[in-house]
């Protein structure tokens, strides 16, 4: 029995690794491959919906598209929360916990609720179609994810850290600079690891809230597969390209991203 | 820790709540303005009182696809939380496997939705997805895009493949968690599997599984584009979930009134599941 214990995370991987290996396979294949017929490896291997990718503007576009709010919106989430997370984890002040609480609140909102306000919300500031929209409207999440991931991560530093610090004579930002950022650091990469993940994988508000020149590639990709018939090969490719940024940075968090969606409290 | 009491903090917490507030104050209060208001196009507003809570909380395609939210949730929570304790007791417990595993099974965590949705689709079509092709030819009549049944299988597999690895991963680091002493106690005891599940690792796990719990509920709660791009809410309106419905209503026949409404008593449902998480969170962490 606990010999053939492997066999369980094995089964489970490979039943992960399915459905990723079909997508693999079939932006491989040409079109009249995958619509000819059923076949688990690709007769005529072909590189044609990568090539058209990288050389067409409309696609890679989208991906530098998705890159430019994705990288903006976890700057301004990890700039904005830093502070605040080190007030929760260090003060106690009027209303504090209340705050909290309604920073949650805005992590389990539905996207959905917020999609035709947000609409209206950042067509009335002009900002409708631009990066900075889509990286605003995804700070709705990402910033409370941050603060309570953050404040996890600082309330594992000693207060007596601080005190030291006070008493030898750094001021605040020195301070909070040169020493305490530094301790923090494995939260702060966790963070923004999170508020890479949680932009990336959102479709929703990035798509309402875009038309032409900030349009994320899940929007192209949607737009692809419902007009220009079925061209599977090439949503294949695509989809295996949105997958390739996760895969590289997940390898890096991967002993901290348990404590992360723990949002910092395991 | 101790905290000090200092309304300083205030001024370093400012800039969150300016930027959270523009996301979710402002959009929640327009609304609340649709929600009470009946408007004939041309900006022209007239209030209407209760009329579309009354209207949404009688309608039968509200609550349909109440009901199926419930059930859509219910069944992966069912699924997804014992499988996920199960898969993080069989993992190995440290070195280059330990790694392996997290990494590959995070994976499907960092998928863009709509491609988790196309994906699925490629794998799941009857007559050219390995999944479809598959169940086909081992004589089941499957084909998702005609059946209620299939449809609901394939979503339900969907999600259980893209968030079981959360409960996976939150359960390895609680039992990581567990100190080696425990299992020394228990071995000279003579305690069974069973019986060291039961009681060390069982409530050594209460608090992140209370996350892991939560976070399956309010993130199934509010599932949109993934069964969006699979079905479609389809076949006819078997899979439509709340938040599909929801911007349906909104977006696509522009029933702002109605939505707003639908929107409204949406929220207070997750802020109620929101209140209870934070409590029992809050809980656990005064404890430990």
């Amino acid at each position: 029995m606990t010999r053939l214990r492997w066999l369980i995370p094995t089964v489970y991987i490979l039943f992960l690794m399915l459905p990723i290996y079909w997508l693999l396979i079939m932006s491989f294949k040409t079109t009249n491959e995958i619509l000819g017929g059923f076949s688990a490896w690709p007769q005529n291997f072909t590189v044609e919906s990568y090539v058209e990718i990288f050389t067409d503007p409309t696609w890679y576009n989208g991906y530098i598209n998705s890159i430019t709010y994705v990288a903006i919106n976890t700057v301004i989430s990890v700039a904005f929360a830093l502070p605040a997370a080190y007030a929760f984890s260090r003060y106690r002040f009027l209303g504090d916990k209340h705050l909290f609480f309604w920073l949650l609140t805005n992590r389990m909102a539905p996207p959905a609720v917020f999609a035709l306000p947000f609409l209206q919300l950042y067509s009335a500031m002009g900002l409708f179609d631009t990066h900075l929209a889509v990286a605003l409207s995804h700070c709705l999440f990402n910033i409370p994810l941050a603060v309570w991931i953050l404040e996890g991560f600082m309330s594992g530093v000693p207060k007596e850290i601080d005190e030291t610090a006070y008493i030898d004579g750094y001021s605040f930002p020195r301070f909070f600079t040169r020493i305490f950022m530094p301790l923090v650091a494995s939260g702060i990469g966790v963070t923004a690891f999170f508020c890479f993940m949680f932009s990336w994988v959102e479709l929703l508000l990035a798509k309402t809230l875009t038309s032409v020149e900030a349009k994320p590639i899940a929007a192209v990709m949607t737009r692809t597969a419902s007009t220009s018939g079925y061209e599977l090969g090439l949503l294949a490719a695509a989809g295996v390209l949105t997958i390739i940024p996760g895969a590289i940075v997940i390898w890096f968090v991967r002993n901290y991203i348990a404590k992360g969606f723990a949002l910092g409290r395991v | 820790m101790n905290k000090t009491w200092n309304n300083g903090a205030w001024f370093m917490v400012l800039p969150v709540l300016l930027i959270v507030a523009l996301n979710a104050v402002v959009p929640l209060m327009t609304v609340v303005n649709y929600s009470v208001q009946e408007t004939f196009g041309d900006n022209l507003f007239f209030f209407e009182g209760a009329r579309w809570f009354r209207d949404v909380l009688a309608s039968e395609r509200f609550h349909a696809s109440l009901g199926r939210q419930f059930v859509f949730t219910g069944i992966i929570l069912a699924i997804e939380i014992p499988l996920g304790v199960a898969i993080a007791l069989a993992m190995p417990r440290g070195g280059i496997w330990a790694s392996v595993c997290l990494v590959l099974m995070a994976l499907p965590l960092l998928i863009p939705w709509n491609v988790v949705g196309a994906m699925w689709n490629i794998f799941a079509l009857p007559d050219i997805g390995l999944l479809g092709y598959g169940l086909n030819w081992l004589g089941f009549d499957y084909n998702f895009t005609r059946q209620p049944l299939s449809a609901w299988f394939t979503v339900v597999l969907m999600d259980v493949w893209h968030w079981t690895s959360l409960v996976v991963l939150l359960a390895y680091a609680g039992l990581r968690s567990i100190d080696d002493s425990y299992y020394q106690a228990a071995r000279i005891d003579g305690a069974s599997r069973w019986a060291v599940f039961r009681f060390i690792q069982l409530p050594k796990l209460k608090h992140v599984l209370t996350i892991a719990f939560l976070l399956r509920f309010m993130d199934s709660f509010m599932i949109y584009t993934e069964p969006f791009v699979l079905t479609g809410g389809g076949p006819g309106n078997t899979t439509t979930f709340l938040s599909i419905d929801l911007v349906k209503a909104a977006l696509g026949e522009f029933n702002l009134g109605i939505a707003a409404a639908m929107s409204l008593i949406y929220f207070l449902m997750t802020l109620l599941v929101c209140w209870l998480f934070y409590t029992l969170m809050m809980q656990g962490s005064e404890k430990s």
